[in-house]
């Protein structure tokens, strides 16, 4: 496992640290430092709310290496409040709860584990909205 | 060499301290102790608890914090580059070696001018951690000091403590008097070498001496700490609206209040080990949340937390006007146990990886 490569997103997957357009205030996650919109250089950082709905979701039966002992599980994309769509898993829901544009929110979860001894990655998933200053 | 009394034991603070935030957290799976009795006793026998919560597969001492101290921050509604310690009291942090607080510092905006560091009492970490917070923000060396209990606590298949051993906790933000939400008044540490309980580095289970576990351990500490802070301050149980003691099962904390003068209706609120198990490190700071959740203005509560090897930490609490405003910012606690899914035994043997899968 590449230590450094997760270290390098820690920002983007604890919190959704994105970037924001000055030019025409897209917001774009992940950073790619050029709006996707403008064109223009998009450096700013912007922490997206977490806040987001269901856009489409499939059933992982077949697990890459890494994310064996998670299967099966469920993946989505996932339409932020912002614009953005991201891909990340789905927790603390049973499948059969889910439909197509229902709200969702962030919580920060164990993502893999590099085997027994390796570092563990933390980062975004998503669940059916249950906290309750969202409800609020 | 001056007269000590056992009275100026009291730490209080030169400067008033009290909690700005606080936070639970408690995964969604219940582990009702008839599935434990069903495959170990042939469902004979009583249980200590109604139900114990179990943490998913995606989640760890580290996950559940982050998602406490969240809910804390809510309610805070400060800068996290304020704060100047990130403290996590735990037996089950994911790494033998590397810190849990890093990661919850960093999931939570707080680096990298702070301290972090994970604390280890059996299940009073999270209250030890509490109590240098205090410190630090008293002595002015912070204005904000995070202290966190939680554990994902591990019971041997078959034994006693299978029934009880959960997961969750809370997170507390100690900082100014004047921004509290609740003053600490004072606190009061009991410790003794009692061996009544500890886990050998790399074992994965714990061990325990039985019946040795309550009068020499739980019952002397806890009595010893809450008699110490009552009688340091001036208080008797009367004083108090509310009480809550370390819970590692219902027995227990409903005794140990019994013996100190404290009604069924004072501990009612706190006292969550039936419908959530013993969180450990979060057990006692967890059941103070609760009662926070529910408390009003000018109510004084008692908090007694336990860790075996053994010690006990008392808390002398007094709620301020502003938690009504800060109650309902973020998820109660009362919430997080309301929301529960029932998983049979074989469930509970994947979620908490005790399956050989090589």
């Amino acid at each position: 496992m590449e230590v450094s490569r997760h270290w390098r997103l820690q920002e983007q997957r604890y919190k959704l640290v994105g970037e924001t357009c000055d030019s025409c205030g897209v917001k774009l996650f992940p950073p790619r430092d050029v709006c996707l919109e403008c064109k223009a250089p998009a450096y700013a950082l912007y922490t997206f709310t977490g806040l987001g709905e269901l856009y489409s979701f499939t059933t992982i039966y077949d697990a890459p290496a890494g994310f064996e002992h998670s299967a099966p599980y469920t993946v989505a994309l996932v339409k932020l409040e912002e614009g953005p769509i991201v891909t990340a898993q789905l927790t603390d829901m049973d499948e059969s709860e889910l439909s197509i544009g229902m709200p969702l929110e962030m919580v920060t979860r164990k993502l893999r584990t590099d085997g027994d001894e390796g570092m563990i990655v933390y980062g975004y998933k998503f669940r059916p909205i249950f906290s309750q200053q969202v409800a609020n | 060499m001056s007269e000590y009394k056992p009275q100026d034991g009291l730490m209080k603070p030169d400067r008033a301290v009290g909690i700005v935030g606080y936070g639970a957290y408690v995964p969604r799976y219940r582990l009702p102790a008839s599935e434990v009795s069903k495959m170990w006793t042939n469902g004979t026998g009583g249980t200590p608890i109604v139900e114990k919560a179990v943490n998913g597969l995606d989640e760890d001492v580290i996950t559940m914090s982050i998602e406490a101290a969240r809910n804390a921050m809510l309610r805070a509604q400060i800068n996290p580059q304020e704060i100047r310690a990130v403290w996590v009291g735990s037996e089950s942090h994911p790494y033998a070696v590397k810190p849990s607080s890093t990661i919850v510092a960093e999931a939570i905006g707080a680096v990298p001018n702070t301290m972090a560091g994970d604390w280890e009492f059996a299940c009073k970490a999270g209250t030890e951690a509490m109590q240098a917070a205090i410190g630090f923000v008293g002595s002015g060396m912070a204005r904000y000091a995070f202290s966190i209990g939680m554990d994902t606590a591990q019971g041997r298949p078959g034994d006693a403590l299978e029934y009880t051993a959960a997961a969750g906790g809370a997170a507390v933000l100690l900082g100014p008097g004047a921004e509290s939400v609740a003053i600490i008044n004072g606190s009061y540490s009991f410790v003794t070498d009692t061996p009544d309980f500890w886990r050998r580095a790399h074992a994965e289970y714990p061990s325990h001496g039985d019946r040795f576990t309550g009068e020499p351990a739980y019952f002397k500490h806890v009595s010893g700490a809450a008699e110490m802070l009552m009688e340091s301050i001036g208080t008797k149980s009367g004083d108090y609206d509310w009480a809550v003691f370390h819970q590692p099962n219902a027995k227990f904390p409903e005794r140990v209040a019994a013996q100190l003068g404290f009604s069924k209706e004072q501990i009612k609120p706190g006292l969550l080990s039936p419908r959530i198990g013993n969180t450990y490190s979060g057990s006692t700071m967890i059941g103070l949340t609760a009662i926070l959740d529910i408390a009003k203005p000018g109510d004084r509560i008692l908090m007694v937390s336990y860790g075996s090897g053994a010690g006990s930490d008392a808390f002398d609490i007094e709620v301020t006007d502003k938690l009504p405003e800060v109650q309902n910012l973020a998820t109660t606690t009362e919430a997080y146990i309301s929301r529960r899914t029932e998983i049979n035994y074989a469930t509970y043997t994947r979620y908490r990886d005790k399956l050989k899968l090589s």
